[in-house]
């Protein structure tokens, strides 16, 4: 354990400082974290292993989020769409969560883990899959049709602006810059 | 509904302009007079040339290249051709654009792999000038403070517990330990101004180090019989007289630095400077008061900022939910599972209150009658509530007070019983009250939100209040005297010749048993109550249930613990120092009374709120704190037997005895400052410029209303040119294509005489 902390070289940890918001601490806790995911002999080349999302997934952080799919999916830049994550799609996750990532950088980031369909806007069904996501998925904790429908109108009626029945990007940061609990609440410490 | 739609068109963007509205009916395209069929209605996706058309506007560009440059090396199966086709050429127009920018690249949206392309991008376009070195100096100057921050950071009290408190029980509770940490270093704070200041130098001069002397404080124009000031100590006997003056500052306590009376010290005379001690106590004492002010606003800016723009918290009440709904702290199972079913609790009883609030806005007139009739009657049954408690209080202050000054000091534990009486009366009324205002609101038929906020309230006067009366009632048995005895000393002499110390220890004894009961209540009633709920299966302990952590009633219990220290803290000067060390071992106690006892709530409560309420709460106390203090300072005569303010007639009657001092300019500014020529004005002054504020606030959301609409506007009418001009291309080519067969259907009929006249 104590081997692996120092692989990572310090030009490498200072240019992660510089491209991420994340602290040398950080850094180095997320470098551990991530080595302890993988098998003895991968250690040695951490930073070209990409793990299987089952395996990220398994980390106290994400097990217990309603999003872990989607957030997966968003930061991994693995060519063979498996949602499979480098160390530094890892790293890149991290400080998009961390305590010094800009709200504009957040509510990006959030935007796009919220669009379950990836087509770069929210409609009422990702709104519907987001609400169920929160609620949880076991038959009883569903809100109602009728009450998903008066909430998901609600909603359109809050942040729509252009009237279309969709939220892109820039309605959706403009709502997230007047919320004041998203900053406290779209955040994973290690 | 919008699925057909885009299911029927899979080549065209997922763009927001072609969006069938939910609500659009499927009348014809044709109907142009009604606004509302602008919007495509379902059944019919958008048309090729339509799209082709927005593919041309400048906003769809903008919009394209910035998600190209989120795309990165990503290719996307969804993504239909063209637009992929448009990620090459725009994805490198993107890096180099972003390679002169000067905005750290850390705050791109993209992947660590695309920021060193764009690192190196900009670092092999960089210029080798002079300026380079200032980028270095730059660079390194951000590292520097990127590093003290981080320094600063791993140094913060109690960081670890903190974020352990967050990932089992959400921010909520969290906010709370980190408002208990700010008192702590509040009162820290306080106790090192007050020490520096006044309690060290006095300490200093006592044993003669640095050669200083102290002249002590005395007049010689008042009636000796004032000045007579006996401390009743007795011998350390028995322990439990021991344990008793520990308890109540009486005895051996009382003539310490503990309490005001020890500080009868005019001067200090270091080697050729005079320092004046009673101009420090009262400066000390508005500088504490000053600080605690400032520091709480400021801490309250970010709240009080998001409460005024959110206009109630009503407004995009459902967006904050659902979009920052989710505590990403969360790290625990069973966490998770209650954190869900408190989002769906949560977005139930928004919803219905919705539904009732409309039932509201439907109500008869004879209806809103009754109920207005009913919440008056059930407002007075509560000033009842709070009158019967603050005279409950009032006597037993009292009966306490004269039960001290008639029987000779007994060491018995009644004679304790009676000291603390004030304080377990306050601290009954305190338990009492907020059930009963919990069983009035009900039927006061409010919204569930402002039935929670008018609680906190009364609940919040109840407290706060009941330490002024308790006051009160102290200033009337020392400024009340039978025979006209208090015309020789301005107070009364005989029970009180020192009464400031005296205050102190009501306040100290205040102190003591809210600490007491605070640990006593932690550890003898909720950690049996976990007990008897986990292995008892009773169906009426079962129906008690686990505990709660009740966020409200513990911040309220704090904020009474900190008025009580801002109030005593001019008459004990080293009760700070008892607050500091009090909150500090408070939060073990919370801390462990939460994790063992209480299971999270199902009811959530905001963070953002709470910490705006925290510190409103927090403030009220302050500025509740500060009446009893003026008066102490201002009205009632310093007492002559004790304390560096002998010689003056009331505590602030030092201020214009040192103006005097000062030089003619000083004077005259000092004179013109207080008078009422200046003061009249500045105050109006400063309700212009209010006004002002409030005015603009209200005017910029008036703009911002009007923008939103003109927004709303502007899309339709975009959204109705295209499919204007995308209905007038398609007739153009329909025409075209007609010609083009009649003149092939000619041609075949007449395939020689046609010829030339087909080249159009």
């Amino acid at each position: 354990m104590g081997g692996t902390g120092s692989q990572l070289s310090k030009e490498l940890l200072s240019e992660y400082q510089e491209l991420t918001f994340l602290t040398k601490q950080e850094i180095l806790l997320a470098y551990k974290k991530f080595a302890e995911l993988l098998l003895k002999e991968e250690r040695s080349r951490i930073l070209s292993v990409r793990i299987p999302k089952a395996k990220i997934l398994t980390l106290p952080e994400l097990k217990a989020n309603p999003f872990q799919h989607r957030i997966c999916h968003v930061f991994s830049t693995s060519e063979y769409q498996d949602d499979s994550m480098s160390f530094e799609d890892f790293l890149d996750m991290l400080s998009v969560f961390s305590d010094s990532a800009t709200p504009e950088i957040k509510s990006h980031y959030a935007f796009r883990i919220f669009d379950f369909d990836d087509d770069g806007a929210l409609d009422s069904h990702d709104l519907e899959k987001l609400v169920n996501c929160l609620t949880g998925e076991a038959e009883g904790t569903k809100l109602s049709e009728s009450e998903m429908d008066q909430l998901i109108q609600n909603i359109l009626e809050e942040s729509d602006i252009d009237k279309d029945g969709t939220i892109n990007l820039s309605e959706f940061q403009h709502v997230i810059s007047r919320s004041p609990d998203f900053v406290s609440s779209f955040k994973i410490v290690l | 509904m919008a699925r057909e739609a885009r299911d029927r068109s899979p080549m065209h963007p997922r763009d927001t302009f072609l969006r069938p509205g939910p609500s659009s009916k499927p009348s014809s395209l044709e109907s142009d007079e009604d606004n509302n069929d602008v919007f495509l209605p379902d059944g019919i996706g958008p048309q090729p040339q339509a799209s082709s058309f927005l593919k041309e506007l400048p906003s769809y560009r903008t919009i394209q290249r910035r998600r190209s440059s989120n795309q990165g090396t990503r290719e996307r199966l969804l993504r239909s051709h063209f637009v992929r086709s448009s990620y090459g050429g725009s994805r490198q127009a993107f890096l180099d654009e972003r390679a002169d920018d000067s905005q750290p690249l850390r705050e791109y949206a993209i992947s660590i792999q695309q920021k060193r392309k764009i690192r190196d991008i900009q670092n092999a376009q960089a210029k080798q000038t002079g300026w380079d070195q200032w980028k270095e100096y730059w660079k390194s100057w951000k590292k520097l403070t990127d590093d003290t921050k981080e320094l600063l950071y791993t140094m913060k009290l109690w960081r670890k517990d903190v974020r352990s408190i967050e990932g089992k029980f959400g921010s909520g509770v969290q906010s709370y330990f980190l408002f208990l940490r700010f008192l702590v270093l509040l009162n820290f704070v306080m106790f090192v101004l007050m020490f520096g200041f006044v309690t060290l130098p006095i300490a200093i001069s006592r044993y003669n180090v640095f050669n200083s002397s102290h002249v002590d404080s005395f007049t010689s124009d008042i009636d000796p019989v004032c000045t007579k000031y006996k401390v009743a100590v007795q011998g350390l006997g028995y322990f439990h007289n021991y344990i008793i003056d520990l308890l109540s500052g009486t005895g051996f306590l009382e003539w310490t630095y503990l309490f005001y009376g020890y500080y009868k010290v005019e001067a200090i005379n270091f080697k050729d400077h005079n320092y004046n001690i009673p101009l420090a106590y009262l400066l000390v004492t508005l500088a504490y008061l000053l600080l605690s002010l400032l520091w709480i606003v400021k801490r309250s800016m970010e709240g009080f900022k998001q409460s005024l723009v959110s206009d109630e918290d009503r407004f995009q009440s459902y967006c904050n939910k659902i979009f920052a709904g989710w505590d990403f702290c969360i790290t625990d199972e069973s966490a998770a599972a209650l954190k869900h079913s408190s989002l769906q609790y949560e977005l139930k009883t928004d919803l219905e209150e919705e539904r009732i609030r409309q039932k509201i806005a439907e109500r008869t007139r004879t209806e809103t009658c009754h109920i207005y009739l009913l919440r008056i009657f059930l407002n007075v049954i509560v000033i009842v509530v709070l009158a019967v408690s603050f005279y409950c209080i009032y006597k037993v202050s009292v009966f306490s007070q004269e039960f001290n000054s008639k029987l000779l000091r007994q060491t018995s534990l009644l004679h304790l019983l009676v000291e603390y009486l004030p304080s377990i009366v306050i601290t009954i009324a305190n338990f009492i009250t907020p059930i009963i205002f919990k069983i009035i609101v009900n039927f006061e038929d409010y919204t569930p939100a402002f039935e929670i906020r008018c609680t906190l309230m009364r609940c919040v006067f109840v407290r706060l209040a009941s330490i002024g009366v308790l006051l009160i009632t102290l200033w009337t048995q020392i400024t009340s005297c039978d025979h006209q005895t208090c015309s020789l000393c301005g107070y009364n002499y005989k029970h009180y010749p020192c009464w400031e110390s005296r205050v102190g220890q009501e306040m100290y004894k205040l102190m003591m048993f809210d600490f007491i009961i605070i640990a006593a209540v932690t550890i003898f009633v909720e950690f049996p109550r976990k007990l008897l709920v986990r292995h008892c299966s009773f169906k009426l302990i079962q129906l008690w249930g686990q505990q709660t952590f009740e966020i409200p009633q513990n911040v309220l219990e704090i904020v009474y613990g900190q008025t009580i220290c801002w109030i005593g803290t001019f008459y004990s000067p080293l009760l700070p120092a008892i607050a500091t060390v009090k909150y500090f071992i408070i939060f073990y106690i919370k801390k462990i009374g939460l994790m063992q006892n209480c299971t999270p709530s199902p009811k959530p409560f905001r963070a953002s709120s709470s910490n705006f309420f925290f510190l409103l709460v927090l403030l009220i106390g302050l500025v509740l704190a500060c009446i009893p203090v003026g008066i102490g300072i201002a009205y009632i005569q310093s007492s002559k037997a004790c304390g560096p303010f002998i010689a003056f007639k009331t505590s602030w009657s030092i201020i214009a005895y040192t103006v005097n001092g000062l030089p003619p300019g000083f004077q005259e500014f000092y004179r013109g400052i207080t008078s009422e020529a200046f003061a009249v004005p500045f105050f109006v002054l400063t309700c212009l410029v209010m006004f002002y504020f409030i005015a603009l606030a209200g005017a910029h959301k008036r703009v911002l209303m009007q923008l939103r609409k003109q927004l709303a506007v502007e899309g339709r009418d975009k959204l109705f040119l295209i499919r204007k001009l995308a209905d007038v291309q398609a007739s153009v080519s329909k025409i075209s294509t007609n010609q083009l067969k009649t003149s092939q259907t000619l041609q075949l009929l007449h395939p020689q005489s046609l010829q030339a006249d087909v080249h159009v």
